[in-house]
């Protein structure tokens, strides 16, 4: 069969693993395309080159489609989330002076519960804390913000400054920032450099955040129907291979190769495992599901989820909470997802938005076949998050 | 309005932010800062409150400047330019949604034109130094690869120089690799066996 190539950017990191498992493993090939993987320098670069059309799909941070739509940014090319292409995956850090006064202080790291981080590092922390993100409109910013204003942070000055993720430990080791939120496996090497302590994963703050999106043009999606339900093939089944704990290992020494991450297999291995070094005295934490890119609908593109995203934005940028929730709900794509994904049997759930943080244990719900486990899905606080739109 | 433009170069190789600081004041009326180090770059650029900013789109420090299109008001945004790259059509394509994305009132596009185009000749110069340094210095350690690896094949085999190498082309070729390749496989292979 004659493959048709689709030219796809991606930033290096752990969570990019669908789109080149999808490649390494020739999910492609069996789906009549092939990727031509495309790492971009920087998200602002990433995000130019889909919304410009020198590439058709993109592995982009969830909140930058939503913002894009809400008019926020410089470019307003309108963009579709098609599926999610994992939750979680991000680790917020300390740098060793602040771990130090947190160690002093008797805090535990037990790399888990937000609301005792929270409190610790408010009365460890100056009155100040500088936090590094990797952009502007990321889950780390957002994951930050609802952190800090439900814990005892709220009482501290915090900044939220942009860092270029390779740049991050060093901003660390210069006292640029205290502190850091950033997506694997850029935690984990700021560790290896003896300048940052591991303090909480993501998903201890949302069990269920959306971190990166499957992302392309709205026009592209019109016109190619047919290469896009192929490419969406494609990366679900590659999440299908990666959600089996047998392919980890395979998976990080791929993605740990010179043309993707370029860092050890070993690094990798503690995102894909959750088995994670958290501090220079090599004190080990396990995290059961850090990052997740297939489990429990992981991938559908739920309305809901644009809803949370862009009422923080709303509410930040002083928008209208519901004129924003209606705008972003158009940009998350549950209906191609349904479409395209049909033809595989792929169980997808009945409704398009579900209530986010209301999940205390896993729960059954209602699917194309008969029912669907939608894992726990929990903010720290216990909020549910209840769109105004 | 202003008389004269205010641009701001991050980059941080030296030579090159000279190179194209004298550039740009060859094209006329324009005062240009440097900035090298990046960190607190968003602050930094404020400080000047330039009209243009220039900085190379490979740059992942580019992130750093989202943030004054988000916090700033919109007459207070410099003109963010993003110039220079190996991807083709790309750089024309975000230097012109750049121009629409980013122009203040008040300046208008075609006195920021001519600044554009020197800029955009010399980062592409300097680009191409800089690919062709790389590629001379990945000659050369191949060079030193493929040495090695025939001082390997000559002690453990008693060959001569050039039969050492005709063994390693022939491997490489058998192989469908490259010779270097070949090369760094049995280096690797004898430092973990010697």
């Amino acid at each position: 069969m004659r493959t048709v190539t689709l030219p796809v950017a991606y930033m290096p990191l752990v969570d990019a693993a669908p789109l080149i498992v999808a490649r390494e493993m020739g999910f492609d090939h069996a789906e009549g395309i092939s990727l031509d993987l495309q790492p971009a320098p920087s998200w602002s670069s990433l995000r130019d080159m889909l919304a410009f059309g020198h590439v058709d799909a993109a592995h982009l941070l969830s909140p930058i489609p939503v913002a894009m739509a809400l008019g926020l940014g410089g470019i307003a090319t309108p963009l579709s989330a098609v599926s999610v292409l994992s939750l979680n995956g991000n680790v917020i850090g300390v740098g060793t002076n602040l771990a130090g006064r947190l160690a002093d202080l008797g805090y535990g790291f037990d790399f888990k519960d937000a609301e005792a981080a929270g409190a610790g590092l408010t009365k460890a922390a100056s009155d100040v804390l500088v936090f590094g993100v990797p952009f502007p409109f990321s889950m780390h910013v957002e994951l930050l913000r609802y952190w800090v204003a439900g814990t005892e942070l709220a009482s501290k000055q915090v900044e939220i400054r942009t860092v270029p993720p390779p740049l991050m430990a060093q901003a660390l080791a210069t006292g640029e920032i205290d502190a850091f939120c950033v997506g694997e496996p850029w935690g984990s090497v700021a560790v290896d450099d003896g300048v940052g302590t591991l303090l909480l994963p993501g998903r201890a703050i949302w069990t269920c955040a959306p971190e990166k999106v499957l992302a392309v043009r709205n026009g592209w999606a019109e016109t190619e129907p047919h290469l896009l339900g192929s490419l969406m093939r494609t990366v679900w089944r590659a999440g299908r291979w990666l959600s089996n704990p047998e392919s980890r290992t395979t998976a990080s020494e791929m993605l740990s190769r010179k043309a993707y991450l370029n860092v050890s297999p070993e690094l990798i291995d503690r995102a894909l495992i959750g088995d994670f070094t958290i501090s220079g005295l090599g004190e080990q934490r396990h995290v059961e599901g850090f990052v997740e890119f297939f489990d429990g609908a992981a991938t559908f593109p739920w309305r809901s989820q644009a809803k949370w995203v862009a009422h923080q934005l709303a509410i930040r940028n002083g928008l209208d909470a519901g004129i924003a929730e209606r705008q972003a709900a158009k940009v998350f794509r549950s209906d191609l997802y349904r479409r395209e994904l049909q033809s595989l049997g792929v169980e997808t759930p009945g409704a398009s938005e579900k209530l986010e943080g209301a999940l205390t244990e896993s729960t059954a719900v209602a699917s194309t076949n008969g029912s669907l486990i939608l894992p726990r899905n929990v903010f720290f606080d216990r909020r549910v998050f209840e769109p105004t739109g | 309005m202003k008389q004269h433009l205010t641009v701001v170069v991050v980059e941080q190789n030296q030579e090159h932010a000279f190179a194209i600081v004298d550039a740009l004041k060859e094209s006329g009326d324009v005062d240009v800062f440097v900035i090298g180090n990046v960190s607190g770059l968003a602050r930094q650029i404020a400080t000047h409150s330039p009209d243009i900013v220039l900085i190379d789109i490979d740059n992942p420090s580019r992130d750093m400047l989202e943030e004054l299109t988000v916090a700033s008001g919109p007459m207070e945004r410099p003109v963010a330019m993003f110039v220079s790259s190996a991807a083709g059509g790309l750089a024309k394509a975000a230097v012109e949604a750049g121009m629409s994305a980013y122009v203040v009132d008040g300046l208008q596009a075609d006195r920021i034109k001519p600044v554009m185009d020197i800029a955009i000749a010399r980062f592409q110069m300097l680009r191409q130094m800089r690919v062709e340094l790389e590629e001379t210095r990945r000659a050369l350690e191949e060079r030193k690869l493929i040495d090695r690896a025939k001082g390997l094949i000559m002690k453990a085999k008693g060959f001569q120089e050039d039969e050492a190498y005709a063994l390693l082309r022939k491997t490489a070729m058998n192989q469908n690799r490259r010779v270097a390749d070949v090369a760094e496989a049995l280096v690797t292979a004898s430092g973990l066996l010697s």
